[in-house]
């Protein structure tokens, strides 16, 4: 068993793991932090995406034990007090979700794309660097309109926000 | 248009919970005492078992137990079952193999589950699951419908010689052969439709719980119909009686067809919950969806098209072979046949058309409806052939088409549909305006001046949804009714629940239905829930699938509405002394129509639950049910336009463009349409471009992870043109007809015509990924 203690969503979590426990699994099980979803045995999907230390990462990529020490942001903890961030607005304001199963991983991906690009994002870019997600429902249309959106409205500060 | 009613783009209700995490998904669910199960499953295509031992497993730490088919037999649980009876020209029955949700004697594909093994953690049921022995002796395999139709070929089901489950004709073959003696021209061609694995994001989970104190059980499950699979569960499977059993689907990622059926593994949870007193829960990884799910389409098609000499269509034949996998899933048997050579006429008028759909076993996982679910089949056939015949006639694809639009309605074609109202011309004229085909030939110039291959296709397609009604479809086989049942209930307070028979796991029923109490009684969407997807709140209802929720379940909704506001109105007329032809509901207000006489929306279900002046013999209350069957189809149809540019060094196709032109009769929220359109659209061009099934000759299914199976990304698709045009569906209260699988219905077609176009050769199979295209350019040299 491996010792587990994190900083999940602002609050300092303690607990114990299998050796082989992923990440996810343990916010999902053992915290209870079901909004990160897993949807592939391979990588691949990025529903399962959360932010460790502020980058964005696979949580089915990593250990609960690697992860020991590090801070946690999950879709639960990424809206800020009680309002929704830009993004998750965006993405309700423009239907960029349907069966809503992509959609944490999406927007933890997406939150992070915001922070890496400050001075503003294009389609393509949006595209290409949303590779690690897949959605089946909405073909992307409207998600690659609202991180468009989100990015300028969160404007220079971008960074921060995120 | 009320801001919230009929017609408005009202933000989805929904939204919140997924976009924050507070999504409730079957994985989310926990209940005290829950252990975890992992199935085994044969490695083996094709083998007989000799033997079980599972006496290491269950000494392993943290197991609970490991249960067998014969164990499962022995409690009397039954065989899955095909709900859909087809017969054979000569009048035989289709031969359906026994399929148990365990397989005690052989397993029939990679995937078969044997066993299921129980333990504390997920990991401890991995680990164990690896210790049940299985000792098999390996049969020949055959994956490939065609060998499998071959002379000598394994045998895969006892049932079923020449794994021949049926053989099976629709249209006047006399008639046909005929029209074609009279051809100027005939357009003959092989055509195959690739088999496609649905992928819905969540895969597929079960919980169930067996309740001893009160001999009841509940399946939580990732299901599109809840109420049916009680029904199946409890009429077929013996797992429960259907008043002892409850089916929750609560939150559900995406179905795409794949969640209509019930598989082996939700029987064997609850099953094995009352076995070992312990509530199981599975969930399958990814691997196991891609073994398991149910797959999509895999057909092999010769046609041929024949025209007189003004290039009008005389006449169409069709032969497929369809591979309905190791066994027959639930609805496997119509999506071939009524839901595929029924559509054949397209939007042409056609005079003669005869099809002949022959299914077969093979040893790969069952296949059965995914989105479209015989109508994409349908209409790559007929628009792949249409854009052909136009290249050898050397006329204009569109022009070829337009002369042959069925123009007046209702329109009987010669395979039992009777399309009841459309306007092609009109679908046309807009995609070719929106994507500016006239200036094709410029872009197409000017590509070639930077090297690329500019192509144009398009494709015009009809479809079927809102399966219907019950008697026709009951005469033709189906083992069940398709209409829809709901029921409105206003609270004391005037606010609204409806209860549907219907499932969302996307769609947006819980925003789309409440509009439709928002419009006819003017009270704020927020003060309607929709409630669905649990057997013990809701009446029995048939689900979601083929395009029904809007054109069934939507209209069971109007009919409800429709006695609540009755009520309501005479219940106003003796409040207000007034007579009840005079009364109107007009935002949240309930009055004399031409008044200042008013009595608000609450205050008259207030006086409906106090019950101390109501008019005389009524009875209190307000809440009324109805169940809608429909007295046809309905028919969407449109057309859709694909431009792409080639590399001709690489062979990778981009689209540069995707226009869809649809016509969906009256559209309640424009903004989730859309959505439906773009999904479709990408799971067609997938189709198209990027996803292949490949099993290999041993029947391993070599593309059973996202490393191996090209699922459509962000950066392989382009963003959309949607448009639509409208022509009301006359046979619904509300007019709408349906447009959940019209984008993956219309596209494969259109990208495929446009990529061929290209290339300048016509010969290229989907999925049309740089490889494929680059061979075809080569032969083409
Ligand atoms: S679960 Fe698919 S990438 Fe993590
Ligand atoms: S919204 Fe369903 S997978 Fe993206």
């Amino acid at each position: 068993m491996a010792k587990v203690e994190l900083v999940v969503n602002g609050r300092a979590v303690k607990g114990e793991a299998e050796d082989r426990t992923l990440l996810v699994h343990f916010l999902r099980e053992n915290l209870g932090l079901t909004g990160t979803h897993v949807g592939c045995d391979t990588s691949q999907c990025g529903t399962c995406i959360v932010h460790v230390d502020g980058r964005a990462v696979k949580s089915c990529t990593m250990l609960a034990a690697q992860a020991s020490g590090s801070t946690v942001t999950t879709i639960e903890g990424l809206g800020l007090n009680g309002e929704l961030h830009p993004l998750q607005a965006a993405f309700r304001e423009h239907h960029a979700l349907q069966c809503g199963f992509c959609t944490p991983g999406m927007l933890m991906s997406s939150a992070d794309l915001i922070r890496r690009h400050p001075d503003g994002l294009d389609e393509a870019t949006v595209r290409l660097e949303l590779e690690g997600n897949i959605c089946r429902c909405t073909g992307y249309h409207n998600i690659v309109k609202a991180v468009l959106d989100a990015s300028e409205k969160m404007g220079k500060g971008a960074e921060k926000a995120a | 248009m009320g801001v919230e009613g009929i017609g408005a783009r009202v933000l989805r209700k929904e939204d919140k919970r997924f976009i924050t995490g507070k999504g409730k998904y079957t994985d989310d669910m926990v209940v005290p005492g829950m252990k975890h199960a992992t199935f085994v499953r044969s490695p083996h295509a094709h083998a007989r078992i000799t033997g079980i031992d599972v006496d290491a497993a269950k000494a392993m730490s943290g197991v609970v137990a490991v249960l067998t088919g014969s164990e499962l037999k022995a409690d009397g649980i039954g065989n899955l079952i095909c709900g859909w009876m087809i017969h054979s020209k000569d009048g035989t029955p289709m031969k359906m193999g026994a399929w148990s949700p365990l397989a005690t004697d052989k397993v029939r594909y990679v995937g078969d589950a044997v066993a299921i093994v129980i333990a504390d953690t997920k990991g401890e049921a991995r680990d164990a699951a690896e210790a049940v022995e299985v000792s098999y002796e390996e049969l020949p395999v055959v994956v490939n419908a065609l060998d499998a139709m071959q002379q000598g070929a394994p045998e895969i089901h006892a049932e079923a010689p020449d794994n021949l489950i049926f053989d099976w004709d629709l249209g006047d073959e006399a008639a046909t052969n005929a029209a074609f003696a009279k051809a100027a021209h005939v357009t003959s061609m092989d055509i195959v439709n690739n088999r496609l694995v649905p992928n819905a994001m969540e895969p597929r989970a079960t919980l169930g719980v067996y309740d001893s104190g009160e001999d009841h059980y509940t399946c939580w499950t990732t299901s599109q119909n809840p109420h049916v699979a009680r029904l199946v569960m409890s009429a077929f499977y013996n797992v429960a009686p259907e008043n002892k059993l409850r089916v929750i689907a609560p939150d559900v990622g995406g179905g795409f067809g794949s969640k209509i059926y019930i598989y082996p593994e939700e029987i064997t949870c609850l099953w094995a919950s009352r076995k070992t007193g312990v509530p199981v829960k599975w969930v399958a990884d990814r691997t196991e969806s891609f073994l398991t799910d149910a797959h999509g389409r895999d057909h092999v098609t010769h046609a041929e098209i024949a025209f007189d000499s003004d290039h009008r269509i005389l006449g169409l034949k069709v032969a497929t072979i369809a591979n309905l996998g190791a066994y027959m899933s639930l609805f496997s048997s119509c999506v071939p046949t009524y839901l595929y050579a029924t559509l054949l006429s397209g939007q042409y008028a056609i005079p003669a058309i005869h099809a002949n759909v022959k299914t077969v076993y093979t040893n790969t996982a069952p296949v059965d409806a995914y989105r479209g679910a015989g109508r994409p089949e349908a209409t790559y056939v007929l628009e792949r052939i249409m854009e052909t015949a136009a290249r050898e006639l050397k006329i204009s694809p569109a022009e070829l088409r337009r002369k042959n639009f069925v123009k007046s309605f209702p329109h009987q074609t010669p395979v039992i549909m009777c399309y009841d109202a459309g306007d092609f011309d009109a679908t046309l004229d807009a995609a070719m305006n929106a994507a500016d085909y006239a200036g094709f030939e410029n872009r197409r110039q000017e590509a070639a001046k930077r090297g690329k291959l500019r192509g144009i296709g398009m494709s015009c397609y009809i479809e079927a949804c809102g399966l219907a009604p019950s008697s026709a479809v009951g005469s033709l086989g189906a083992g069940v009714g398709l209409w829809e049942s709901a029921e409105v209930r206003v609270n004391a307070v005037g606010t609204i629940e409806i209860l549907t028979g219907s499932h969302s796991h996307g769609q947006g029923h819980e925003t789309t239905f409440a509009q439709l109490a928002a419009e006819r009684f003017g009270v704020p969407i927020d003060s309607v829930s929709i409630v669905h997807g649990d057997t013990d709140k809701v009446q029995m209802g048939m689900g979601t699938y083929g395009s029904r929720s809007g054109a069934v379940g939507m209209s069971a909704i109007a009919k409800a509405l429709d006695k609540v506001e009755a009520k309501a109105k005479k219940i106003a007329a003796h409040l207000l002394e007034a007579d009840e032809a005079d009364i109107e509901i007009k935002n949240g207000d309930v009055r004399v129509a031409g008044t200042d006489k008013s009595v608000p929306w609450f205050q008259v279900a207030l006086a409906a639950y106090t019950a101390h002046n109501l008019p005389s013999g009524m009875e209190p209350g307000l809440k009324e049910g109805a169940f809608y069957d429909p007295s046809n189809f309905t028919f969407p149809g449109g057309c859709h336009i694909c431009e792409v540019e080639i590399d001709p060094e690489t062979g990778t196709t981009e689209i540069v463009q995707f226009v869809a032109a649809d016509d969906f009769g009256n559209i309640i929220n424009p903004m989730i349409v859309e959505g439906q359109v773009h999904g479709g659209l990408a799971q067609g061009i997938g189709q198209a471009l990027l996803e292949a099934t490949h099993y290999d000759a041993s029947g391993q299914l070599l593309t059973a992870s996202y490393m191996d199976y090209t699922m459509p990304r962000a950066v392989d698709l382009p963003s959309f043109t949607v448009t639509n045009t409208v022509t009301a569906c006359p046979s619904n209260p509300l007019g709408v007809k349906g447009c959940g699988e019209a984008g993956a219905i219309g596209s494969p077609p259109a990208v495929i015509n446009a990529v061929t176009d290209a290339i300048s050769n016509n010969n290229l199979a989907m999925p049309a990924t740089p490889q494929n295209v680059w061979a075809a350019l080569q032969a083409a040299k």
